[in-house]
């Protein structure tokens, strides 16, 4: 990268010196070297191209005397080449390479969950007070028994092969990250979340370490293209196993974990030799059709006799409607479906910006499809993808979701504060990094303290809704899009979302 | 010594009973009359040797960690997917991607071999895949390897038969493969270099070479007499500067 780039930094860390007590803790919890001490002067100064506003200094400094701004557009302002285009024409022309991000779609797109609004009862039915009345949130994932008339000999071998159903306590899991693209110590709270609520993470397509077996029984196992990991020990010790097709944040496309990330132990992990490049390729070589997965699906149940439910995960595109009456179809119990807005470690900016459909639209369109081919109750659907809130949940499942992934708000939780620096494995709050020195702030057992509150908050809120609406049981609530109004939709809208305007009845 | 009868049996009872044999301590199983029967040996952990007469179906030794699995007749897509462990012997063809994504193991194969075999390859401390070839490739052969050893014998290659297809090793980022005679360099992917074997390699070729002998009844000396180039890639990183940072 040339010296000098022609883009002037976009953010200035500003330091009140009257409040700087010159502790240095912004030097060394900085993970992009943007706060820098000059011992020889002993005076404190920073590189505010480094700064990546991900507000670790801020949050850490012991007297405030940290704010950072976004600094002013570099050009006078433009509605078509906006301040992001120009940057990154800059960098490309610096380097020549793919434009790389981390996390979600951060482009102004429309929030379906933001232009949705929920009922409630009142007086001619009654609402229920979750404080005092049970209120069902379990929920119960895999595959139902296919309605009688069946062929002779089909329906006993049926029952030999049917998968358990899976119950979790609330209707929200952990999505799939994996150890490698975040540390041991993020990944070990969400292991312990899960297991302490009584739900489930997901360990991506990096395997499951061999001190994480004991929360095994709470993992839903990933089996991506690069089959990392991937042994008959991990498929048998998970409860769940999900064949990785796609991730909403880069639908179409593999993933390459850079070599400077596989350390010892993310090489034990993923089984691969220290330093090499973890390359996921953008299809299993063993599935080119439906059939194909079919393949996949039953060489995975046979791998582990039948005792574990098998999920597709799949991103949300245009056809996504067909592609899942697909893969209900082939067999798998549980399908699930990541929204454009869904995050990621790495992926390219082009393609996390503009590949894709909002979640939304696709839990509707693919409830609508399951429920028009008689074959949405077989199968459990889960929506992955952007879930800032309760309230999206909630929606999700009216639209017809069974229960959601959430990973970003996970992160967040976490200490994440979206720098959508997770590539660069410098993440300073400890998550998105495999060095010790900053994954070790990050405490497995406050970290997990945390996301058991953020599910408890989120569980209790989604009661409350319930409530509201006179429902006690979630399962009530699935599909069940009368609980649902739009505001500021059009036609179109509101014919996919299969939802009326507000203002119109019942 | 076990025998089953695999005609018109469904896959899924076909492969519960195997599955309930060799719990039950069975080492030794014949399969008769195999047609087309998927996911044979898939996820089996136990050691024990079994020999199929017939045509085995697409993802034979998927996920196996142990068996001794040997075929009389041809396979299909898929052999030894994603496999930990174990060897397996094909006295005919398999199709496309015999050992996907293997990670340890063996498998021996007397005839040719179709579309992306050995793709996605990997090696992880004491495990050190391999796949035998005695006739032809098709096209992607050993794409995306990081690990492990191809060999590619082109054995009564037919005279003006390429003895692989198109775009040999495109993506690999490690491990070793090894072509008896000479490969035309156009068909080699962008990854790789073609080098001499060292005299470690020649010895590992000789062993290899040997049991491969001993399986198909054939002379290791006549494998020998022609030189084997050998594949490596360039960089274990071959996308490391894509990538704006």
């Amino acid at each position: 990268m040339p010296a000098l780039s022609l883009m002037p930094p976009e953010f200035s860390i500003v330091r009140d010196e009257n409040k700087c007590v010159k502790c240095l803790a912004c030097v060394r919890q900085c993970g992009f070297g943007a706060q820098q001490y000059d011992a020889a002067d002993d005076r404190l100064y920073t590189i505010d191209a480094n700064c990546v506003n991900c507000q670790r200094c801020v949050s850490i400094c012991p007297t405030g005397a940290l704010t950072i701004y976004k600094n002013p557009p570099p050009l006078r302002p433009h509605a078509y080449w906006t301040e992001n285009h120009l940057r990154n024409i800059a960098k490309q022309a610096e380097t020549g390479g793919v434009l790389l991000t981390g996390m979600g779609n951060d482009q102004p797109f429309p929030a379906y969950f933001d232009r949705l609004l929920l009922n409630a009862s009142q007086v001619t039915n009654p609402s229920i007070d979750p404080l005092r009345e049970p209120m069902e949130l379990r929920t119960y994932l895999g595959r139902r028994p296919e309605a009688g008339g069946m062929m002779e000999g089909r329906e006993e071998r049926q029952a030999k092969t049917r998968t358990p159903l899976v119950p979790i306590e609330t209707p929200i899991m952990f999505s799939a990250m994996s150890y490698g693209s975040i540390s041991h110590e993020a990944f070990t709270s969400l292991a312990r979340a899960a297991k302490e609520f009584g739900t489930m993470f997901n360990t991506g397509e990096g395997g499951l370490p061999g001190d994480l077996y004991d929360y095994a029984d709470h993992a839903v196992v990933q089996v991506a293209s690069g089959r990392f990991g991937v042994h008959a020990d991990y498929l048998n010790a998970g409860r769940i196993v999900e064949i990785k097709i796609g991730q909403g944040a880069k639908p179409g496309i593999g993933g390459h974990l850079p070599g400077e990330k596989i350390t010892a132990a993310v090489a034990a992990t993923r089984m691969i030799p220290e330093g090499t490049d973890a390359l996921s390729p953008a299809p299993h070589h063993d599935i080119y059709s439906i059939e194909d997965l079919k393949q996949l699906i039953f060489t995975l149940k046979e791998a582990t006799r039948y005792q574990k439910p098998v999920s597709v995960k799949i991103s949300a595109v245009h056809n996504v409607a067909a592609i899942a009456s697909g893969i209900a179809r082939a067999g798998a119990d549980i399908i699930a479906i990541d929204g454009f807005r869904g995050g990621t470690g790495a992926a390219p900016t082009m393609i996390r910006d503009h590949v894709g459909i909002p979640i939304e639209l696709a839990i509707a369109a693919v409830d609508q499809r399951l429920r028009d081919e008689g074959i949405r109750n077989q199968i459990s659907l889960v929506a992955a993808g952007g879930f800032r809130s309760s309230a999206d949940v909630v929606k999700a499942i009216a639209l017809g979701a069974d229960a959601v992934y959430i990973a970003t708000a996970a992160l967040i939780a976490l200490g994440c504060h979206l720098c959508q620096k997770c590539y660069t494995g410098k993440c300073s709050w400890g998550i998105a990094t495999q060095d010790p020195y900053r994954s070790r702030r990050l405490n497995p057992e406050i970290g997990a303290e945390r996301l058991y509150n953020l599910l408890r908050g989120w569980s209790h809120e989604i009661k409350e809704m319930l409530g509201g609406m006179g429902i006690n049981s979630i399962e009530s609530l699935r599909g069940n899009r009368l609980h649902l109004r739009g505001v500021g939709l059009n036609e179109v809208e509101l014919k996919l979302l299969g939802v009326k305007h507000a203002g119109e009845a019942m | 010594m076990e025998t089953l009868n695999a005609r018109s049996l469904h896959y899924q009872v076909l492969n519960e009973s195997i599955r309930n044999l060799l719990d039950n301590g069975c080492r030794e199983l014949v399969l008769k009359n195999v047609n087309g029967q998927r996911y044979i040996g898939a996820g089996v952990r136990q050691q024990a040797r079994l020999e199929i007469h017939g045509v085995p179906g697409n993802n034979l030794a998927a996920l196996m960690d142990g068996l001794e699995i040997e075929v009389f007749g041809n396979a299909q897509d898929g052999v030894g997917n994603t496999m930990n462990d174990g060897t397996v012997i094909i006295h005919g063809n398999t199709a496309d991607i015999t050992g996907y994504s293997m990670r340890g193991g063996r498998i021996f194969i007397r005839g040719n071999v179709g579309y992306r075999v050995g793709i996605h390859m990997k090696a992880f401390q004491d495990k050190n895949p391999l796949i035998v070839i005695g006739g032809q490739a098709g096209d992607f052969f050993g794409e995306y390897m990081a690990g492990g050893n191809l060999v590619l014998l082109g054995l009564d290659l037919p005279p003006g038969e390429a003895i692989a297809g198109n775009f040999v090793a495109t993506g690999m980022h490690g491990g070793a493969i090894f072509i008896r005679g000479q490969v035309d360099p156009e068909r080699l992917g962008k990854e790789v270099k073609a080098v001499a074997p060292t005299a470690a390699d020649q010895q590992r070729l000789q062993e290899i070479a040997g049991e491969f002998a001993g399986y198909f009844n054939l002379e290791a000396e006549k494998i020998l007499a022609r030189p084997f180039t050998k594949l490596i890639p360039y960089n274990k990183r071959p996308y490391g500067t894509m990538y704006a940072y």
